[in-house]
């Protein structure tokens, strides 16, 4: 287990509002998740769009795409501010590849793209994940990254033979695999709560 | 640390095959037919590339028989880029498909631009790993594509024309054939599946979630920054350009300015800002001016 702490509880009157990069990809599976969990949700496709956010989700695409979009945008700048000051982000597959050294700078990490092949090696597996409770994660991978390199404050989560597919640091997370099309939510659940942002379960009267 | 022994792994899955279209959503898929080409749709945003030895126009203008391009051309394309490459199949030519997934192309599109090469029958694509994209002009044909494996439909339009009008139509038909699904009855769904000439299995499926199954990306016509507007307002998840980059004045240019009306589809200032100062879109045809001969849209069934 990690010995992380996570950011405190929050107290709010209405829901956190989670932001989901939104220039190119599988944007709204993160989006319908993270509403089912309970959370509001936001498109970010410019830096105003920034404003007020609790956490950031970078998803699913083909990271070729957002890195050109975050340029045209002018979002790269905004979002390291936003790193900086504390917002937890969560990354998967062409989100973790933006957050790395090469590319947003955010996480400590240099991602290897397609590092485990074309789209006939994408694959499914299923492992533990280090902090997520309630056994092995189903894992869809596609065209997926691994991290080749990490520095110290990174924590590795899980590994596919060998490599690292699942990192934390800080209130960072990133992984390599796509839960946002599992259809299972403790990932994205695990993720609010490091953040702090996980509604409390409905009260039954 | 979490077990770092070797993980089993079930590779090409419908899954993962659904799920790369998934991966594609929102972007601009870029017929290129040089890896020179393919670098510059790239390095303008493309989600993908789908490399052909002749854009659709030409295929248009020069006539004879439509194949599958060289292998030699396609590698020089995946040696090109990062991002997934497709390439075409004729419709029923499940050897030209065995070919290109042998060079581990990404996306198989069987395709109408193409010369079809068998009548009655589209390749069964569940024999295979690679996943398939096909073309369709109304629900029927989009899920008589998916019973046979197809992991990724996209509406057909009239490819090499620069004419949006088809694109529109086939798109507005599965949006409002699939509405219209949804408000029936479960004991009326079987008779529109036999009307809609689709698998009843699907047919409910469809009804129960109000989409398609696999993702919907929107083909054939599509020439400028308003038109993968036009298309992603009305329901497209994003949009294939065949002909409309490379053969417009500037492709460059107008492939970064359709990437990015394609992302902000639905704020008309940024696509008024990417339409401005493009040159010369393709050269392009009426397609109520062809003749019925001409049309690649009715190819497949």
């Amino acid at each position: 287990m990690s010995t992380e702490a996570s950011a405190p509880a929050r107290l709010a009157a209405e829901p956190p509002l989670v932001g989901v990069l939104a220039l190119q990809g599988d944007f709204e599976a993160h989006e319908r998740m993270l509403g089912a969990i309970g959370v509001r949700t936001r498109q970010v496709r410019v830096p105003a769009d920034l404003d007020g956010l609790d956490a950031l989700v970078l998803p699913g695409g083909e990271s070729t795409v957002m890195s050109l979009g975050v340029a045209r945008e002018g979002l790269a700048e905004p979002l390291r501010a936003l790193a900086a000051a504390g917002l937890p982000m969560f990354g998967t597959c062409a989100g973790m590849i933006m957050l790395d050294r090469e590319h947003l700078g955010i996480l400590d990490v240099v991602a290897e793209r397609n590092a485990f092949g074309r789209q006939l090696h994408s694959f499914e597996a299923s492992f533990e994940l280090d902090g997520v409770p309630g056994g092995p994660v189903h894992a869809i991978f596609i065209r997926a990254p691994w991290i080749r390199e990490h520095g110290p404050a990174v924590s590795v989560l899980a590994s596919v033979d060998g490599h690292p597919v699942a990192v934390r640091q800080g209130l960072v997370l990133a992984l390599s695999f796509h839960p946002e099309l599992t259809g299972e939510d403790r990932l994205h659940r695990f993720f609010l709560s490091l953040a702090g942002l996980l509604p409390e379960p409905a009260k039954e009267d | 640390m979490s077990t770092n022994g070797h993980i089993a792994r079930d590779e090409s899955t419908f899954t993962t095959k659904a799920g790369l279209a998934e991966m594609l959503k929102g972007g601009v898929i870029m017929d290129v037919v040089t890896p020179e080409q393919a670098r510059i749709a790239e390095a303008a945003g493309a989600a993908a590339v789908m490399a052909l030895e002749r854009v659709p126009a030409d295929i248009r203008r020069d006539g004879g028989v439509a194949r599958m391009s060289d292998p030699e051309m396609i590698k020089g394309i995946q040696e090109a880029v990062s991002i997934p490459v497709m390439a075409k199949a004729r419709i029923g030519h499940f050897a030209e498909a065995q070919v290109l997934e042998a060079l581990e192309v990404d996306y198989i599109d069987e395709s109408e631009v193409l010369t079809p090469a068998d009548t009655a029958n589209h390749i069964d694509k569940w024999a295979f790993k690679a996943p398939f994209v096909c073309g369709a002009t109304n629900l029927g044909e989009a899920l008589r594509r998916i019973g046979e494996g197809a992991a990724m439909i996209r509406s057909k339009g009239e490819a090499g024309t620069g004419d949006i009008v088809n694109a529109v139509t086939h798109l507005r038909k599965i949006r409002s054939e699939i509405r219209w699904l949804t408000v029936l009855g479960p004991e009326e769904l079987a008779s529109a599946a036999k009307e809609l000439q689709a698998p009843l299995p699907l047919v409910r499926q469809v009804a129960a979630d109000g989409n398609l199954p696999v993702v919907l990306f929107c083909a054939g016509g599509i020439a400028t920054p308003a038109d993968a507007s036009l298309v992603m307002q009305l329901g497209a998840e994003g949009v294939f350009v065949g002909s409309g980059i490379f053969k417009s004045s500037n492709p460059e240019q107008r492939a970064r300015a359709i990437v990015e009306a394609t992302t902000h589809y639905a704020d008309p200032e940024r696509v008024a800002a990417a339409s401005t100062g493009l040159g010369a879109a393709m050269e392009s045809i009426e397609t109520s001016k062809l003749g019925a001969e001409q049309l690649l849209s009715p190819r497949g069934w």
